[in-house]
């Protein structure tokens, strides 16, 4: 709970930011994995793209029917939504190689 | 019964409505429970699927949903209206959910720990959102080349094939056949309640589809590879070796259409129900019988249904015209009906399968197959035997008559069918030719008839232009005479009848004369005897007469010679006054 609010709260704040990353990870309610997830996102955002990204978490037990448009099957998975093309990375984002790989981050 | 009961108890059942499937399981799939159905592409595991769940909603009043793995929702909807089935509406009444999952490795980092949460919230709305009772994963083992972290995976299956029983939805999982294993990813190991194989193959280049139940927990089954079919009605099945032997029979009789056929038959004909054979060479006139048969089958207000593997229908009616015999009619009243394909066509299952479909639409009291032998081209002779078995026991049950003809080859004997189905034929006739004096003549006998007293008599058959004729064939002083043959024999033989009852007769009459001679003599001699009888008469009368004139005499002289004074006197003196 007290870290989806905090994403929340970020987004509303990057919100502003022209240069947009948007995130989008996908959860189902607060598990373990979920908490590490948006940890981990949070801390590698910050890091690599501090200052021009937005993380939306979506809770797919609140909004189920929002699964099928991302296809989105494994959880947690985070979506890149922009910049395109889209990118998936699921799991709870441990291997911060891979996630930089998978966001496309390397060349920033 | 009681065993019945406690099946369902055991086990409640969910029907398919797949024709013949819920036969063959004794109710249908385990109800809230998974059901693996495995087979190699193209076997059709997604059309079993998708019937069933198509199938639940429209029949059973069981919604469902559809997760496909593979095909978009848009092919489904287009390949499944060819088979009847509009997917599109059925979703938008509400009776079908369909979600499409679409995973492709390489659009997908996989980076440490997850599940598949995301698969079951989605099932879960999508269950929801149609109220379903069924649920079809087509397939599944996308996910193991989706995904690449098997232990994952493996566990979130069967976390998920545990979800689905607690949900209480009977769900039908679909997997491709492994090398070694049922399914390629193992699924047989999460889904151990029912499983379900289908199987392609092709053997001289037709194709046969078969199922068997490999397993079904708690319920019997049929055990059996069962041949099945696609068409455009969609899957059906024919569990037909489960029929038992226990079919109805009737006592009533059908006329052959040949009168003399008849009294060969105890005047009667064939049993109703039963199953004629009538084997043969070539040219000895077995569609002829086989069309008479079914012409007084309609003459009679029957339906007749002929499935001719060799001719085509107006190539039957024509000829049968040549023997006085008009088809057409009957075809036009809708009692007969031709069913024409060459037998090489499809497969024997499909054959059976048409045989099955066509029946059951036209619903036949005769059913006439023109020839069998030609079944062997569409496979091997245990494999006919095992498609007529099952075909003559499914008409046996539905009391229809049928009549096969069966083409011999010269070199076999003819006391032997090729397909080996002698034992399943009650009533049996052959014609054969009987080659003799530069003719080729044909003879009909009955080799047995079940249940009646049959002749055991050779026919000699004949086509005439009025139809088929049977004659007594020429049997005497030692030999068996056909044709001209017999017809000479036949002459030669009232000739000398002729001649023998001439002499006869010349023989009575001399006799009668002789006769009359003798009569004629017996009478003169009788008229000599009474001639000698009535002068033997005379002489005694006459030599009587003389007596009395003598011993009158004598007693004269006596009188003259003693005359006494007083009595001779009177006597003299009366004489004297007298005079």
């Amino acid at each position: 709970m007290k870290t989806v609010s905090k994403g929340k709260g970020k987004k509303t704040k990057i919100a502003a930011t022209e240069d947009a990353w948007n995130l989008r990870l996908y959860v189902a309610g607060q598990t373990q994995k979920s908490i590490t997830a948006f940890a981990n996102l949070k801390k590698i955002c910050e890091e690599h793209l501090a200052g021009k990204y937005k993380i939306e978490v979506i809770d797919l037990l609140k909004n189920p029917q929002l699964a099928k448009g991302d296809q989105i099957i494994a959880l947690p998975t985070l979506v890149r939504k922009l910049p395109e093309p889209i990118k998936k990375i699921i799991g709870d984002l441990a291997n911060t190689e891979r996630v930089l790989v998978g966001l496309d981050i390397r060349a920033v | 019964m009681v065993k019945k009961k406690h099946d369902a108890v055991l086990l409640e059942k969910c029907p398919t409505g797949i024709k013949g499937l819920d036969e063959i399981t004794k109710g249908g799939l385990p109800k809230g429970r998974p059901t693996l159905i495995c087979g190699s592409a193209g076997c059709g595991k997604t059309l079993f699927a998708m019937e069933f769940l198509l199938r639940g909603a429209m029949d059973f009043g069981e919604p469902g949903v559809f997760m496909t793995f593979e095909e978009t929702p848009a092919d489904l909807a287009k390949n499944f209206i060819s088979l009847g089935f509009d997917i599109n509406d059925m979703m938008s009444r509400g009776l079908i959910a369909m979600d499409h999952v679409y995973i492709e490795r390489s659009e997908i980092e996989e980076t440490g720990e997850y599940d598949l949460q995301g698969l079951f919230i989605r099932l879960g709305a999508a269950i929801d959102s149609v109220g379903a009772k069924r649920v079809v994963l087509d397939t599944i083992e996308v996910l193991f080349s989706g995904l690449s972290d098997s232990a994952i995976l493996r566990a979130e299956l069967r976390r998920l094939f545990h979800w689905l029983k607690e949900r209480g939805v009977t769900a039908i999982v679909t997997g491709e056949s492994g090398e070694k294993t049922l399914t390629r990813y193992g699924l047989e190991e999460y889904v151990a309640d029912c499983v379900i194989l289908l199987d392609f193959r092709i053997d001289e280049q037709i194709s046969t589809r078969r199922l068997r139940i490999i397993k079904y927990r708690g319920s019997s089954h049929g055990a059996d590879e069962y041949p099945f079919l696609i068409d455009e009605g969609g899957l059906s099945i024919l569990p037909i070796t489960s029929l038992g032997l226990d079919y109805p029979v009737s006592s009533q009789r059908v006329s052959t259409g040949v009168p003399k056929l008849d009294a060969m038959l105890e005047g009667k004909g064939f049993y109703r129900g039963s199953t004629i054979l009538i084997s043969g060479t070539a040219g000895t006139g077995k569609t002829s019988l086989a069309a008479t048969f079914a012409d007084a089958a309609c003459r009679r207000g029957e339906r007749c249904l002929y499935f001719a593997f060799e001719e085509s229908p107006s190539q039957i009616i024509r000829n049968m015209a040549s023997i006085g015999m008009d088809l057409a009619q009957w075809v036009k009243k809708g009692l007969l009906r031709f069913h024409s394909v060459r037998p090489s066509l499809y497969g024997l299952e499909m054959h059976l399968l048409t045989f099955h479909k066509v029946i059951n639409e036209f619903d036949p009291q005769v059913f006439i197959v023109d020839p069998i032998s030609n079944l062997s081209a569409a496979g091997s002779v245990s494999e006919v035997k095992s498609i007529l078995t099952r075909l003559i026991d499914y008409l046996k049950m539905t009391n229809i008559t049928t009549f096969l003809t069966d083409l011999t080859r010269y070199e076999g004997s003819l006391e032997h069918t090729s397909e080996e189905i002698s034992s399943l034929i009650d009533t049996w006739l052959l014609v054969r030719d009987i080659e003799l004096n530069g003719e080729r003549n044909r003879g009909l006998y009955i080799l047995k008839s079940r249940g009646m007293a049959h002749s055991n008599q050779i026919q000699e058959f004949l086509l005439t232009n009025q139809g088929i004729d049977l004659i007594d064939i020429y049997t005497g002083a030692g030999e068996v005479l056909t044709g001209s043959a017999r017809a000479a024999q036949e002459a030669g033989e009232r000739a000398s009848d002729l001649a023998r009852q001439r002499e006869v007769a010349r023989r009575l009459r001399a006799q009668e004369r002789k006769k009359n001679a003798l009569e004629a003599k017996i009478a003169a001699l009788r008229a000599e005897f009474d001639v000698e009888t009535l002068e033997v008469h005379l002489m005694a009368e006459e030599e009587q007469k003389n007596q009395a004139v003598q011993a009158e005499d004598r007693l004269n002289m006596a009188q003259l010679r003693k005359r006494g004074p007083s009595a001779p006197r009177t006597l003299r003196s009366k004489k004297k006054t007298k005079g």
